[in-house]
């Protein structure tokens, strides 16, 4: 809870600055950007308001601890989201705030612009939304069968990957939403492009969070045997640190490449095809990074 | 539980392992990313050179993925070798 705060507060908090200055650049047009910044601000919250749920579950639930294996699946579940709300309370904070700023500068499209701040930051929230279902996944699941010895540390590796792995997603995918949004206050005329290679590079920005939550169900599902030994254990918690720290670079850095292309795309929408190509491209490189984190990752389940 | 030396070296091994390649992958991603935008910007600007642009993208896109493939080859190292 504590640092799936943090993201919320930064993101709202860098809200509140766009509209306070977009308000100063064009009082008129106040109303409608404290509107518009109170939605984002809203949404920016959602990711730690499901840091709070489960805060409040794991402190009034009355847990049967059968095994240890239980004691660090709720833990698990702790780090997953606190760790997964960090990114989309970020990534949603920054849409929201060039949504104002552009209201400032073209009050006459707050409305198409409240649109694409709403599906921009809708789509940073998915990365929070994964973390969640790995925590409930987590908490609920009765693990007491599981061998004690690589079982905690298969539970914390699995939190930990799309803990971590969601931070880059939820904060690449804000900074596309961003773009877009200044994008469309620039140039009205561009909507459609410039909203459609967004959720291009949204979509291709979740990859990394989408890697992390296939290595959180492997860790959680595949079953391992009882071992004796530290290496096995350590394998596994070292492949959700490996994959969960290895999906932020490649996310934040795809949100940033997409951006530009979506920048791009504003200013001279007629050449769309060629800078999507060149996003596309500029994007797989960057997601080579997460593929070798994965590779690892899972070497250390299947092969050590 | 009984632990032994070569136990611990080869869980410390697969642990070390784990951080290198997660936090090896972290600088790559960004810069990476830094380079492609540049570029589709650039080729917003002036399309005509879209192949010359693209192709100085990959060539910084491949030296920024250095780091990581260095760190690609000190994770397989230390899982298989040690």
């Amino acid at each position: 809870m504590g640092v799936g705060a943090i993201g919320a507060a930064i993101g709202e908090g860098y809200t509140a600055a766009e509209a306070n200055l977009a308000i100063s650049r064009n009082t008129e047009s106040a109303g409608d950007i404290f509107k518009s910044m109170l939605i984002g601000q809203a949404i920016a919250e959602s990711a730690s308001i499901f840091a709070l749920v489960i805060a409040m579950i794991l402190l009034f639930t009355k847990f049967s601890a059968t095994s240890y294996v239980t004691v660090c699946a709720i833990f698990a579940a702790g780090l997953s989201m606190g760790f997964g709300a960090i990114g989309s309370g970020i990534g949603a904070g920054y849409p929201a705030g060039a949504a104002c700023t552009g209201m400032s500068r073209q009050p006459a499209m707050s409305g198409k612009l409240t649109t694409n701040m709403l599906i921009g930051s809708a789509v940073c929230q998915t990365p929070s939304i994964f973390a969640l279902v790995v925590s409930f996944i987590l908490l609920f699941t009765d693990f007491s069968g599981y061998p004690v010895s690589p079982g905690w540390a298969a539970m914390l590796g699995a939190g930990l990957a799309i803990g971590l792995g969601a931070i880059g997603s939820g904060i690449g995918g804000g900074v596309v939403a961003k773009s877009s949004c200044d994008g469309i206050a620039r140039q009205p005329l561009t909507i459609t492009p410039v909203t459609n290679v967004m959720l291009l590079g949204q979509a291709i920005a979740q990859t990394p969070a989408i890697l992390g939550l296939l290595i959180s169900f492997i860790l959680i599902y595949k079953g391992f045997p009882a071992t004796d030994s530290l290496a096995p254990s350590m394998a596994l918690l070292g492949a959700g640190i490996c994959m969960g720290v290895g999906a932020i670079g490649p996310g934040i850095g795809e949100g940033i490449a997409s951006s530009g292309g979506v920048n791009a795309i504003a200013r001279n929408q007629e050449v769309v095809g060629v800078i999507t190509r060149s996003m596309l491209v500029g994007m797989a490189v960057a997601e080579s990074t997460a593929i070798y984190a994965m590779v690892i990752a899972l070497v250390m389940i299947f092969v050590a | 539980m009984a632990i032994e030396g070569a136990d611990v070296i080869r869980a410390a091994a697969f642990i070390g392992a784990g951080i290198a390649m997660g936090f090896g992958a972290i600088g790559p991603g960004v810069g990476e990313g830094l380079v492609a935008a540049r570029a589709c910007e650039a080729i917003g600007k002036n399309p005509k050179e879209a192949g010359l642009l693209t192709r100085t993208m990959l060539v910084g896109q491949a030296v920024a993925e250095s780091t990581g493939i260095y760190s690609l080859v000190i994770a397989l190292l230390l899982l298989f070798v040690v």
